[in-house]
């Protein structure tokens, strides 16, 4: 095991879960931002219920879908397929707990676009696909590009879900905040340090940069702003 | 070319409940903020869906409740103008204006098309900017660009001046117009503003409450408003209860107008069953001596100014100090103000029997 195995698991870990996040989490919100419908309140909380639940609870019920004895983790074991105390069960973990910022913020975003902007595209004949990616996904991107790098950080931070179905496995599931937990238990506090820092470092760059480019993008969607 | 329409809609409060048709010119829907006429627009264009009824644009069925046809918006080639003209803001005029243009047009005839909008809205030198760089002037005709670019088959025009200064109004409207009758096709033009829809329309359909109140050729509509709301919203400001008497003695028809305390004799034959009587505040005539018989002694309660005008509130037969007791309304340029403010009271005031609104309520 090399000692830098937490960093590239990590940051393995955290991209693949942004990317997956990425994609559901637009599509949810994109649905999400135009139903109407009664069960609206409900789908809303559910879809953010992973970021107000205790990491350890969300844990612990993923641990009951995917978990060896319970009927998905039964179904998949009969296939030969075992995600528990994997690398992918690091990466469940965290796209779980940085779904609903991408959601969220992405909601947000889309319902902040004028509605007419919408119908005009709709009425010059663009279909659905068209209005997504041609106008609702431009005007919305300061809000997309927020909550990817929200889902990034809050991936990149994952702990508690991820020690309920991943454990430490050291090589394979021990992502950085797993390395600290147990740096700091083992007593080895320049160790934790070393990770404490470099997690620091990560997480403010990626948050100043998308800062300042978001900063350009504001004053072209500005002006499509739904007037209040 | 023709649009037939004929859809009701629950909203909040009322019923909107809309049977009409146009043909190829500008048709006006002239109504009071939340009166269920953009919303109408809104059902022809797709964007919300009516409870029941049918919508046939040009022989194509739009919208059939019967037979549970709804087509998507983007299948219906309807050009909307809508009130903020929702521009795509990431876009350039060009963009905007090439949006609504079919994939299998090639892209140098696409450009083709794109350069002569911008040429024929007058917007030569703009294609590069983007439309939080342009006026509120210049947002309209990108807008209507954008719209006529993707040939659709009717244009809806949404409030279009709503946003912008009175004093762009009028250049714009002539030049809106102008757009709109090269465009051949139907257009609809909503709004509350009576101006706006008489320089633009040729046919008027007055909504009250989310159903048609009245329509018809707007010069119908504004000399003689057939419903007593017509008569208020095209701007007629003294409205009376009447009643139909004859006279046995001439064998005149005349006309109690109830709340004046007058009568107002006719030298042509009215309808039996008229209800209301009304007069424009600036068809109201001064006259020397009271000799017609339409001319009545009249005293002045209060007077209004405005920018040109003089505002003179009058009441029939006799005098009064309450300034909120008058009758009717008469409007007069300042300058007729000064010649009128020096005439011995009562003044005599002729009610033109020609000039007199007549309304049959329904």
């Amino acid at each position: 095991m090399s000692e830098l195995s937490p960093l590239w698991i990590s940051i393995k870990t955290t991209i693949a879960a942004t990317i997956i996040v990425f994609f559901i989490g637009i599509t949810a919100a994109w649905f999400m931002a135009s139903y109407k419908g009664r069960a609206r309140g409900v789908i809303d909380g559910i879809l953010t219920l992973p970021m107000v639940l205790p990491p350890t609870v969300v844990g612990f019920i993923l641990l009951l879908i995917i978990g060896k004895n319970f009927p998905v983790g039964k179904l998949l074991d009969s296939f030969g397929i075992t995600i528990i105390f994997t690398w992918f069960a690091t990466v469940i973990a965290a796209t779980v707990v940085a779904f609903p910022l991408m959601y969220r913020t992405c909601v947000g975003a889309f319902r902040q676009i004028d509605i007419n902007v919408l119908n005009a595209a709709r009425t010059l004949g663009a279909s659905e696909w068209r209005v997504f990616w041609k106008v609702a996904v431009p005007l919305a991107l300061p809000g997309i590009v927020a909550g990817t790098v929200l889902s990034f950080a809050r991936a990149l931070g994952e702990f508690g879900a991820t020690m309920m179905i991943a454990g430490s496995i050291p090589g394979i599931t021990e992502t950085i905040p797993v390395a600290i937990y147990f740096a700091v238990i083992a007593g080895e506090t320049a160790n934790a340090f070393k990770w404490v820092i470099l997690i620091f470092i990560i997480s403010l760059s990626i948050m100043v940069a998308s800062d300042k480019w978001a900063e350009k993008q504001m004053f072209l969607v500005s002006s499509a702003r739904r007037k209040r | 070319m023709s649009l037939e329409v004929n859809i009701t809609k629950k909203l909040s409060g009322f019923e909107l409940k809309v049977d009409f048709k146009a043909e190829n010119d500008i048709l006006g829907f002239l109504g009071a903020s939340g009166s269920g006429k953009s919303m109408t627009l809104r059902c022809i264009a797709g964007i919300e869906t009516p409870d029941t009824g049918k919508i046939v644009l040009n022989g194509r069925v739009l919208f059939d409740s019967e037979n549970r046809i709804n087509i998507p918006i983007r299948e219906r080639k309807v050009g909307f103008l809508f009130q903020n003209y929702a521009l795509f803001p990431n876009m350039t005029v060009q963009q905007n204006i090439g949006f609504g243009l079919s994939k299998s047009i090639p892209k140098a005839e696409k450009n083709n098309i794109i350069k002569k909008k911008i040429h024929d809205l007058q917007l030569s030198g703009m294609g590069k900017r983007y439309p939080f760089q342009l006026s509120g002037g210049q947002q309209q005709r990108v807008a209507l660009a954008r719209a006529l670019a993707s040939d659709p088959e009717i244009i809806l025009l949404d409030e279009p001046f709503s946003a912008l200064d009175e004093h762009l109004r009028n250049n714009m409207m002539t030049q809106l117009k102008e757009d709109l009758l090269e465009f051949k096709k139907t257009s609809i033009f909503v709004t509350h503003n009576i101006e706006e829809a008489y320089q633009l329309c040729k046919d008027i359909i007055i909504i009250a409450e989310g159903s048609i109140d009245a329509s018809g050729p707007k010069d119908d509509i504004f000399n003689n408003p057939p419903t007593l709301y017509a008569a208020k919203l095209t701007g007629c400001k003294n409205i009376s209860k009447g009643k139909k008497i004859v006279n046995s003695i001439s064998g005149n028809t005349v006309v109690q107008a109830i709340d004046w305390g007058c009568s107002i004799t006719f030298d042509y034959e009215i309808e039996d069953d008229i209800t209301d009587i009304g007069i424009r505040a600036h068809y109201l005539e001064i006259k020397d001596n009271d000799y017609d018989v339409n001319t009545f002694n009249c005293w002045i309660v209060a007077t209004g100014e405005t920018l040109f005008r003089t505002k003179v509130y009058l009441k029939f037969s006799k005098p009064t100090d309450n300034d909120k007791d008058y009758h009717v309304v008469w409007d007069i340029s300042k300058e007729e103000w000064d010649l009128v403010k020096i005439r011995a009271l009562p003044l005599k005031i002729r009610i033109n029997p020609d000039k007199v609104v007549k309304i049959i309520k329904k």
